[in-house]
């Protein structure tokens, strides 16, 4: 037992401290660019004290907004007060699937940097399948996900197939197709198909009810079944690396491509299969982020689910569970920042600033260990992804 | 009858290219000219300002000029055919396809309309500069072994410092001074961290982009918007027009009627050309990046020039950025270089890792980006979505290998250490 807690403390540890050590450079950065701060630069024991207090409310208000506030249970019960935490679980959905198919990536030795173009891909299709027709409940909900899958999956695997045959390096494949796939989406929604009847802007229509994901806490709160989904695929993920030939001749490509290929294992397979792996896995987040809480495409459905990805794949060191406690707490800092830019005077964005700090840390361990002084700081697996001619 | 074996890879590939120009040449012949009904004439302007006039305007039929320009191209095509067998370069042969393919389009395209063709090409260089100023920065990185993903934070960075200071000084100087500065922090923290603590270079690019664009768009929100006018509000540089060569008919408003940071890159293009073929300085720049244990047995301190050099292309870069504030419209808008930092990427892969490949595609990047806005002006029907993918999927067709092969310097993205690089 002792050694199973040594063990999750020795993997915690660094992204811990590299947490810790983020929310204190942005709290500088919170407190410096404070008018109210600022004006009292006079005055030390002043400035301190509201220095402070600025950090401290919008640290607060990142709280609240994504676990648990009081206000909310006020009056309405301890269940109400957790509202945020389900606003931080339905952001995080989507968020879990994207990061994966982040994740699975680095595994085979790949830096999937397209999971925000899969996405697209996914949503696309998930949404067009929702509101074209019209099935029995059960039976359309799983089509309207398995159109966004595959679609997503031939996107991806497009990457694969460049890779494999021609030598195209998957990261500047994958950022131009991103930005293909943007400028898809922004044209597809003028379209006659796709515009919503009577708007003039980027709205497709509504995807029927028969089509969306079941809510799982009632009416009040937005989480939805796709969470239901995300840990399945993710249980998935760690299924496939872990116990299966396939998922076995993944890691051995991601670990030496040459011996793999010494040993027998088809690189171009593995890099085309994994490549479409990861296309299903974002665009199964697509889909389900247009089913479970969106219900329309938009031109911004995306959002920053594929490029926090990438964030979230590093601090979760590319492995199944670690994505999704990433996922999770990428969510929170999200829904939280939402809460904290209405609340105070801290803007949203400070959220990238320490999502960007946190895995420069996590990067960096020789960094983290020279600043907290600690001599054996557990660092194994870092990833890495290979230069243009890898 | 020749048979392909007898020629070189690169060879065929050009064949490849210029029969792939023919067809579309005889194609824009059948259809933009023979099943073409209107003959509505297209007419293209040549003037901007006050520069000597060689020709104000030329009205063309669209059905004339689809005739006229494909012909051409088709002869250009051949050309170039031609000069391959004779064991030439074809280069000529494909540029002049290339154009005449390009202007047989702009004549079906703008049927009955007016083109600006001066105006577009001056647009054009404009909207290159940021590319130009970018891809040079990856270059720097690049060819002496470090892989620059972050040039979009850098130009973020340069166009935040030198919109800011400019407005708090009221200075363009100012502004100017401090932009590669900015530029040359975000090289510093690459640096640092892919050499000292030898961190995967991709990733960390790749998160120092996400570092500058929540780092700007947090101050922007913070301070730039509520404070508008002192922290916001800064002053742009207006044009100087070069004595003679900006009274040149046609080139003159396009290159020699720029503001100072034009003038600057082509300075530092030159510059960059020169030293890094003709100097000590390039040839350790290119051993550093193609073979460093070579390099570091005749007494090149590796890691030492491989940090210089990211500083010095964090300095072009954040050069770059300063043409989106005090080089344009003066103010900072939040995320406002929009990606150009990965088109500058995308160029410099383009243009096979040189300079004048990394500007030459920089500035096709950026014709296809200024058409698009011109097309969509004079409103053809083409969705102006497409248009603006051009330049990535002609980057996937450049990294696939499709318009001849690219390779990176060969230890691009790999970190060095004495006794066993990893």
């Amino acid at each position: 037992m002792k050694r199973i807690v040594d063990r999750i403390l020795g993997s915690a540890l660094l992204p811990a401290l590299s947490f810790i050590l983020a929310f204190i450079i942005s709290g500088f950065v919170i407190a410096f660019s404070d008018s109210k701060v600022l004006k009292l630069a006079s005055s030390p024991g002043k400035f301190i004290s509201t220095a402070l207090s600025t950090v401290g409310n919008a640290y607060l208000a990142l709280f609240q907004g994504s676990i648990y506030d009081p206000n909310l249970a006020h009056g309405h019960g301890f269940l109400q007060g957790l509202y945020p935490l389900s606003e931080t679980i339905v952001t995080a959905t989507p968020l879990i699937l994207t990061g994966l198919a982040v994740a699975l990536a680095f595994q085979s030795g790949l830096f999937n940097i397209g999971a925000q173009g899969q996405f697209i891909f996914g949503a696309i299709a998930a949404s067009y399948v929702g509101f074209h027709f019209a099935y029995t409940p059960v039976l359309h909900v799983l089509l309207a996900l398995l159109a966004g899958v595959v679609s997503a999956a031939l996107w991806g695997g497009v990457v694969g197939l460049l890779k494999a045959k021609t030598g195209a390096h998957e990261v500047i494949v994958t950022i131009m197709m991103n930005y293909i796939a943007g400028f898809f989406i922004l044209w597809i929604l003028k379209t006659t198909t796709f515009l919503r009847h009577g708007r003039i802007d980027p709205i497709a229509p509504e995807v029927v009810p028969s089509s969306h994901l079941p809510h799982l806490a009632g009416a009040n709160f937005r989480l939805h079944a796709g969470i239901l989904i995300a840990l399945a695929a993710a249980y998935f993920v760690w299924w496939l690396l872990n116990r299966t030939t396939i998922g076995f001749q993944f890691r051995a490509v991601g670990a030496n491509a040459s011996a793999a290929k010494t040993a027998g294992i088809s690189v171009g397979y593995v890099t085309v299969a994994t490549m479409a792996l990861c296309g299903a896995l974002a665009g199964l987040g697509g889909a389900v982020h247009v089913l479970g809480s969106e219900y329309a495409l938009t031109a911004d459905i995306a959002g920053n689910f594929g490029f926090d990805a990438i964030t979230v794949a590093l601090l979760g060191r590319a492995k199944p569970l670690g994505t999704v406690f990433a996922a999770l707490l990428f969510g929170a800092l999200r829904t939280g920042g939402r809460t904290m830019q209405a609340n105070t005077t801290t803007p949203l964005d400070i959220v990238l600033v320490i999502q960007a700090l946190i895995v420069l840390f996590i990067a960096a361990p020789t960094l983290v260990r020279f600043i907290f002084r600690i001599k054996n700081l557990k660092t194994q697996d870092a990833m890495t992804s290979k230069g243009w001619n890898g | 009858m020749l048979s392909l074996k007898s020629f070189t890879a690169t060879q065929r590939r050009q064949i490849g290219l210029l029969t792939v120009l023919l067809v579309i040449a005889i194609f824009e012949f059948a259809s933009f000219g023979l099943n073409n009904s209107h003959n509505d004439p297209t007419t293209f302007g040549f003037t901007l300002g006050n520069e000597w006039v060689l020709i104000h305007k030329w009205v063309i039929g669209s059905q004339n000029g689809a005739y006229l320009f494909s012909l051409l191209a088709v002869i250009g095509a051949v050309g170039g055919l031609f000069l391959i067998r004779g064991k030439k370069s074809p280069a000529a042969g494909t540029a002049i396809a290339g154009v005449a393919l390009m202007m047989g389009f702009l004549c079906w395209a703008a049927a009955g309309k007016f083109i600006p063709l001066t105006g577009m090409l001056q647009g054009s260089l404009l909207l290159a500069v940021p590319l130009v100023f970018g891809s040079m920065s990856g270059l720097l990185c690049e060819r002496s072994g470090v892989i620059n993903i972050a040039i979009e934070g850098q130009l973020l960075a340069g166009a935040f410092a030198s919109g800011v200071v400019a407005s708090l000084t009221h200075k363009t100087t100012w502004g100017l001074l401090v932009a590669p500065l900015a530029g040359a922090l975000i090289s510093l923290l690459l640096a640092t961290f892919a050499i000292k603590f030898s961190v995967d270079q991709v990733i960390l690019g790749f998160v120092l982009n996400v570092l500058v664009i929540g780092l700007t768009d947090f101050l922007y929100k913070k301070l730039l918007i509520p404070y508008q006018s002192t922290w916001n509000s800064g002053p742009s540089f207006s044009h100087i027009e070069i004595p003679l060569l900006g009274k040149l008919p046609i080139l003159g408003p396009i290159f020699f009627n720029q503001t100072i940071i034009v003038y600057l890159m082509y300075l530092i293009v030159s510059l960059i050309t020169y030293s890094l073929f003709k100097t000590k300085w390039g040839l350790r720049t290119r051993s550093v990046g193609e073979h460093p244990t070579a390099a570091d047995s005749v007494g090149i301190d590796v890691n030492k020039l491989r940090f210089r050099n990211v500083l010095i292309a964090g300095l072009v870069s954040g050069l770059g950025g300063a043409y989106f504030t005090i080089g344009s419209v003066g103010s900072f808008g939040k995320e406002m270089t929009a990606g150009a930092g990965f088109i500058a990427l995308a160029a410099l892969i383009f243009g096979k890792w040189t300079p004048m490949g990394a500007v030459s595609a920089a500035l096709l990047f950026g014709f296809a980006d200024n058409l698009q806005g011109t097309l969509s002006i004079i409103g053809v029907s083409i969705p102006s979505e497409f248009m603006l993918m051009i330049p990535y999927v002609a980057t996937i067709i450049a990294v696939s290998g499709l318009v001849g092969r690219v390779r990176a310097p060969k230890a691009d993205g790999i970190h060095y250490s004495r006794g066993g690089s990893h």
